[in-house]
């Protein structure tokens, strides 16, 4: 195991984190810090309580969520993206380090600034709403596998994507519907019954549900079932990267 | 003798000159391994297109090895394979000893690579950018290492300097002191000086010496003949993704050069003399120089026999000059074939 290897490409990455600390930390919690301005006190106050938590602690999980969503997959897409758009790339390549090195490293890297950002969020939060976690290591343990899931998947994009373009397609054309969809704002069960159908297809009604239950005990699906879809789309995603090592796609000629 | 009968001559016994290296290697030449052994390795690219076929190729440790061609030849594909950038379409590649396939971390730890295109981040720093590499080929941190190659490098002062604020001559000094950072038995330089100024340039061959003194083998491509003639122990041709040529620098030039006497004469002639008419012989345009061009390998009797005709014509000669062919027109005669 190239230990060495494996820690300069993560400390590379987190470097460039703390060189965009605006970007990376300060835009999704200002972004939050909205949500929670509108959504949690202006709107939330006209709401009645869903499963007798007050609105705004019930839209916390999902908006953590959604920024891990979205953290995970920019900081992993762009840091494959960047080393191959400018060309550094071939250093990583050339290197004496086996693709499940360059994966912990980078999407090490992008996970851990994703929880970081996660718990900045929570305590931000913790400014506008008053809430409790009732299993805080089911809580951790969705914020960690959630990052890890997304930044693989972040990582995939980056390596699929030949255009800065591509790069925010899918963040901005899949991952956010899915998440305004997937019960952020609203319980499953407040929908038409053919709508929670088709909202079972939405991978992230899993996470949102078990990262809910995880703070308040109550979710749309059962946790067991929640804990399963997260261990499977990481499982979906470790392969997609075995596979882009394995045929060297689009990163070896 | 013509240029065409050179090529002629050139294009049959180089395959002969190759199997007579083989032999020698195995005769006298120790257990000793190439650094690089490169076995019929062939490259298509997704497009179809093949820009290797068949190359085999022996670098020995310790030897500077120019691989010189013409631009789309398959030089950076070579070395790309070599270092594990492209895959190898078939064929086997070893490096330090090691198949770069199956035993790519060995191979890979040994070998040190400066890619053609300056390719660096911006926003790091000298210092970070050499550690980073370091650390990437897996050896433990060692700041007097890097020390040395920056100092070495010319680019201690600006260690703390980002990237971006560098000159290009200085970029391209930072990706050879990346490539060093590892300390690696294989350095590949491609196509080092291009685009580089004359101080740099020279800083370079001063640089790739003193490696070569430490038992580094390289490897540089080049199209700029001078380099390969300046540095390289050793020479490659290749054209079209084919090797064409192996050959040491020295016997290159004395086996496939072409050398010129010149004989600055006493009195003008109006023409060449008849007794001359067959031998390859050139008038100067003033009439005070004859220009006789033989090939190197033939025996030196043509001469005897042109200085014994003048002797006969009683033409009296002050100054005697020869010249061998350089290295330029060699290649630009093997790539025009
Ligand atoms: N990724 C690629 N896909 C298809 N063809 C390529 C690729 N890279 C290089 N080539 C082609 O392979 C040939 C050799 O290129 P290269 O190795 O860069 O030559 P050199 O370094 O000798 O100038 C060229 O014709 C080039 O166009
Ligand atoms: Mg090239």
């Amino acid at each position: 195991m190239n230990l060495y290897g494996v820690r300069a490409i993560y400390n590379f990455e987190m470097a460039r984190m703390r060189r965009t600390l605006m970007q990376s930390v300060a835009s999704p919690v200002i972004s939050t810090s909205l949500y929670f301005v509108v959504f949690g006190s202006a709107i939330g106050s006209r709401m009645g309580d869903i499963n007798n938590i007050s609105y705004g602690a019930f839209i916390i999980p999902g908006l953590v969520m959604l920024s891990l969503l979205m953290q995970s997959i920019s900081n992993a897409s762009f840091g494959i993206y960047m080393p191959k758009f400018s060309g550094t790339i071939y250093e990583v390549l050339s290197a004496p380090v086996s693709y499940v090195e360059v994966v912990l490293g980078y999407v090490g890297a992008a996970a851990t600034k994703s929880v970081i950002l996660g718990v900045i969020i929570l305590l931000t939060a913790r400014l506008f709403v008053d809430y409790d976690v009732l299993h805080p290591f089911w809580m951790f343990a969705f914020l960690v596998l959630t990052a890890i899931t997304f930044s693989l998947f972040g990582f995939i994009i980056g390596i699929w994507a030949d255009g800065f373009e591509k790069l925010q397609i899918i963040p901005l054309m899949i991952v956010t519907p899915l998440v305004f969809l997937g019960g952020t704002f609203y319980s499953i069960d407040m929908l038409p019954e053919v709508w929670q159908t088709v909202s079972l297809f939405n991978p992230v009604v899993y996470l949102i549900s078990g990262f809910r239950w995880a703070f308040y005990g109550v979710s749309d699906v059962h946790v067991g079932i929640s804990v399963g879809m997260t261990l499977l789309f990481l499982t979906a995603c470790m392969v997609g990267v075995w596979w882009i090592f394995k045929t060297g796609y689009r990163l070896r000629s | 003798m013509g240029i065409i009968a050179a090529e002629a001559k050139l294009s049959k016994s180089a395959p002969v000159v190759r199997k007579y290296r083989a032999l020698i290697h195995h005769q006298q030449d120790k257990p000793v391994q190439p650094d690089i052994s490169v076995k019929h390795l062939n490259k298509v690219y997704a497009d179809g297109f093949r820009a290797l076929k068949d190359i085999n190729l022996d670098i020995e440790r310790g030897e500077i090895f120019a691989l010189l061609g013409p631009n789309g030849a398959g030089k950076t594909t070579l070395i790309s394979i070599i270092c594990g950038i492209a895959n190898i379409s078939s064929g086997e590649v070893k490096a330090a000893g090691y198949d770069i396939v199956k035993d790519y971390r060995k191979a890979r730890e040994s070998i040190g690579l400066v890619p053609q295109e300056l390719h660096t981040d911006s926003f790091e720093t000298v210092w970070g950018a050499v550690s980073f590499s370091r650390g990437l080929f897996g050896k433990p941190p060692a700041p007097e290492h890097i020390e040395k190659v920056l100092k070495d490098l010319s680019l201690w002062d600006k260690r703390n300097s980002r990237i971006m604020s560098l000159s290009g001559g200085m970029k391209r000094r930072l990706m050879i002191a990346k490539a060093l950072s590892h300390e690696p038995q294989i350095l590949f330089l491609d196509e080092p000086t291009a685009g580089v100024d004359v101080e740099l340039r020279r800083d370079m061959w001063e640089m790739v010496r003193k490696l070569r003194e430490n038992g580094v083998t390289i490897i540089l491509t080049t199209h700029y003949i001078e380099e390969a003639e300046e540095m390289a122990d050793r020479i490659g041709v290749i054209r079209q993704g084919e090797i064409i040529l192996v050959e040491d620098k020295a016997q290159l030039m004395s086996k496939l050069g072409k050398k010129e006497l010149r004989l600055h004469l006493q009195q003008p002639l109006e023409t060449i003399p008849g007794q001359l008419a067959l031998e390859p012989v050139e008038l100067s345009k003033d009439g005070y120089e004859l220009i006789y061009t033989f090939d190197s390998q033939q025996e030196q009797a043509g001469v005897a026999r042109l200085l014994r005709t003048l002797g006969d014509l009683d033409i009296e000669y002050r100054d005697i000059q020869t010249r061998e062919s350089s290295l330029e027109e060699i290649f630009v005669g093997l790539v025009n074939e």
